[in-house]
């Protein structure tokens, strides 16, 4: 403890002054020191303690309560029990919903993450405007949300840019109703968010390439293995707590996706493309159905924290020491 | 594959990512200098000839530089309750000795797992409970609240890491502890904290959906629901809205080449830590 070290201190260095003088201070101090570092520690803790609690973990609170009764949020609550609940998980939106954010996930593990190591590796060596490459490939991921579906929502607009390199390449045939065919909204949408999200998994890969020392690639080399198998059988094994990490970053991420979507098609066209977050503030926010949203909310989060934990416990362990935190950290 | 090779392919997918990063934008931003009809003739061409009233008549709009102040308003206080609280509370868990210490940071820690984007439905509640609704602080306060965790989750190890004999110097010089933390640790600090402000404001900076819920009226909206807003009225002037995107890209992509190392850093060291 770091008060006793100070205390303890103050003898030696004292040590021409008085020996009372210096006991009394030792023997005085403890006492006062423990009041005082309470104080600090009130001081140091209690007010964002009160916005936490205030702002978190409360609000929290209040959508458990809430989902368990049927409120427009100006009438009289009604308890309904676990209705809410068993209402959104029987119904058909919402179900598909989950699968969409489910589909958005898979999709991001199986495409964003081979692209992004492939590219990372391709990338970690010494190439010309290596800093100027770093930085264009990140400037998407700095962009809002909700200004990156606003330029795709015209880029892809019936007649846009997009319908016209295609015809300008000769591939008019390809044109869809890009943003409103139920069948490919889903696909639409994922590119979309991979345009903003790949640069940040190359530069979170590059960077975790970049602590692999070369020591291990030379000798790996000096021992016959061809650059493939070093890649394999050295560097992805090393990379793999940056890919973990990655990983638990899109789920979750996908898991929660909201802004893109409601901005470019709302959840449409005829729910193919809504997410559980644009269900939730479709019934709950656009609809008045506070009760329910409410429920909706407490589910979205019981899928992230189950997600969490699990992902924390089965991957993460080997990476972190157990810490709940891990993954962020 | 020789080497020769192997770097040639590698400029190759160099050049393919940066066109296919740079073209949107470039579309966006040249885009707003063409006219809605000639972006309906030729989606694709350049301006013929530029025409400037698009960006001219935004930058002269009230409404554009009022979304840009309160999202710039929301996102200082967002920042600096988060930072400043943060550190204080990475302070007293990296540097005291008490019962409950390690309770109190799995508390904090938890609130990685609460994303402010699931939380929004309940908050708007509990916002219009406590008349914090078409208010700035009503979003800059809970924004402040979900960014705690990581702010404290980045400082404490690295307030741990700074040496004891420093402490007792200044103890021993007659700073109290709360003076050491001030004039001592915290400028010692100043790369952590770059990281955890620079985290802080680029969420603030970005949200939208938390606005969206507290906000009703136009004049309060943020930069991202200004755009989304513009986008849905004037979604036939194509080209007009295209000049208001480029705009709107303009504050994050200037801050992002001003603090780029920063912020690559921070965002990529906060994550793997």
């Amino acid at each position: 403890m770091s008060t006793q070290t100070a205390a303890a201190a103050v003898p030696d260095t004292g040590a021409r002054a008085p020996a009372s003088a210096a006991s009394a201070l030792v023997r005085r101090r403890p006492r006062r020191t423990g009041w005082r570092t309470r104080l600090e520690l009130v001081l140091l803790l209690g007010p964002a303690l009160v916005l936490f609690v205030g702002f978190v973990l409360v609000p929290i609170g209040i959508a458990g309560y809430y989902s368990l009764y049927q409120w427009n949020g100006f009438g009289p609550l009604s308890f309904i029990g676990l209705h809410n609940y068993t209402d959104a998980l029987t119904g058909p939106v919402f179900r598909a919903a989950i699968g969409h954010n489910v589909l958005i996930a898979v999709l991001s593990v199986v495409v964003q993450l081979p692209i992004s190591v492939g590219l990372a590796l391709l990338l970690n060596r010494k190439l010309r405007g290596q800093s100027v490459l770093r930085a264009v490939v990140f400037a998407p991921y700095v962009l809002s949300e909700a200004v990156t579906a606003v330029a795709w929502l015209l880029i892809l607009q019936p007649g846009g840019a997009v319908d016209g390199v295609l015809a300008g390449l000769g591939l008019g045939g390809l044109v869809r109703q890009w943003l409103a065919d139920p069948s490919i909204v889903l696909y639409t949408l994922f590119v979309v968010i991979t345009w903003k999200y790949i640069g940040f998994g190359i530069i979170l890969l590059l960077a975790g390439l970049q602590a692999i020392p070369s020591e291990l690639r030379e000798a790996a080399a000096i021992d016959g293995c061809s650059p493939w198998q070093t890649t394999r059988h050295v560097v992805l094994p090393l990379l793999g707590p940056t890919i973990r990490i990655w990983v638990f970053l899109s789920v979750i991420g996908s898991l929660q996706l909201f802004d893109v979507v409601w901005i470019m098609t709302a959840g449409g066209p005829a729910n193919a493309s809504t997410t559980m977050a644009t269900y939730l503030v479709d019934h709950g926010f656009k609809r008045y159905e506070f009760g329910y949203g409410s429920a909706v909310a407490v589910v979205l989060f019981v899928v992230c924290f189950a997600f969490a934990l699990l992902y924390q416990r089965f991957a993460l362990r080997r990476d972190t020491e157990g810490a709940l935190t891990g993954a962020v950290s | 594959m020789t080497r020769r090779t192997g770097v040639l392919v590698a400029y190759f997918a160099a050049g393919l990512v940066v066109a296919v990063t740079v073209a949107p934008l470039l579309y966006v931003i040249i885009g707003g200098f063409r006219t809605t009809g000639q972006l309906n003739t030729d989606p694709t061409g350049l301006p013929h000839p530029w025409v400037w009233q698009n960006y001219a008549a935004i930058l002269s709009s009230p409404s554009f530089w009022g979304f840009l102040g309160n999202s710039a308003l929301i996102a200082v206080i967002a920042t600096v309750l988060a930072v400043g609280l943060g550190s204080m509370v990475a302070f007293a868990l990296a540097r005291y000795t008490f019962r409950g210490r390690e309770a109190f940071y799995t508390l904090f820690t938890l609130g990685l797992l609460f994303p402010l984007g699931v939380a929004s439905l309940p908050l708007y509640l509990w916002l219009r409970q406590l008349h914090m609704l078409e208010n700035p602080l009503g979003v800059a306060i809970p924004e402040a609240a979900f960014s705690l965790p990581v702010t404290v989750v980045v400082l404490r190890p690295f307030m741990r890491a700074i040496p004891t004999e420093i402490e007792d110097a200044a103890l021993l010089d007659g700073t109290g502890r709360l003076g050491f933390f001030w004039r001592v640790l915290l400028p010692l600090c100043k790369p952590a904290l770059a990281t955890v402000a620079i985290l802080a404001f680029v969420v603030s900076w970005n949200a939208y959906l938390l606005p969206l819920l507290v906000f009703n009226e136009s004049a309060n909206f943020t930069l991202p629901l200004g755009v989304a807003t513009f986008q849905s009225q004037y979604s036939q002037d194509t080209a007009r809205v295209l000049a208001f995107t480029a705009l709107s890209m303009v504050p994050a992509l200037g801050f992002f080449a001003v603090a780029e190392r920063q912020i690559i850093g921070g965002l990529t060291g906060a994550v793997k830590g």
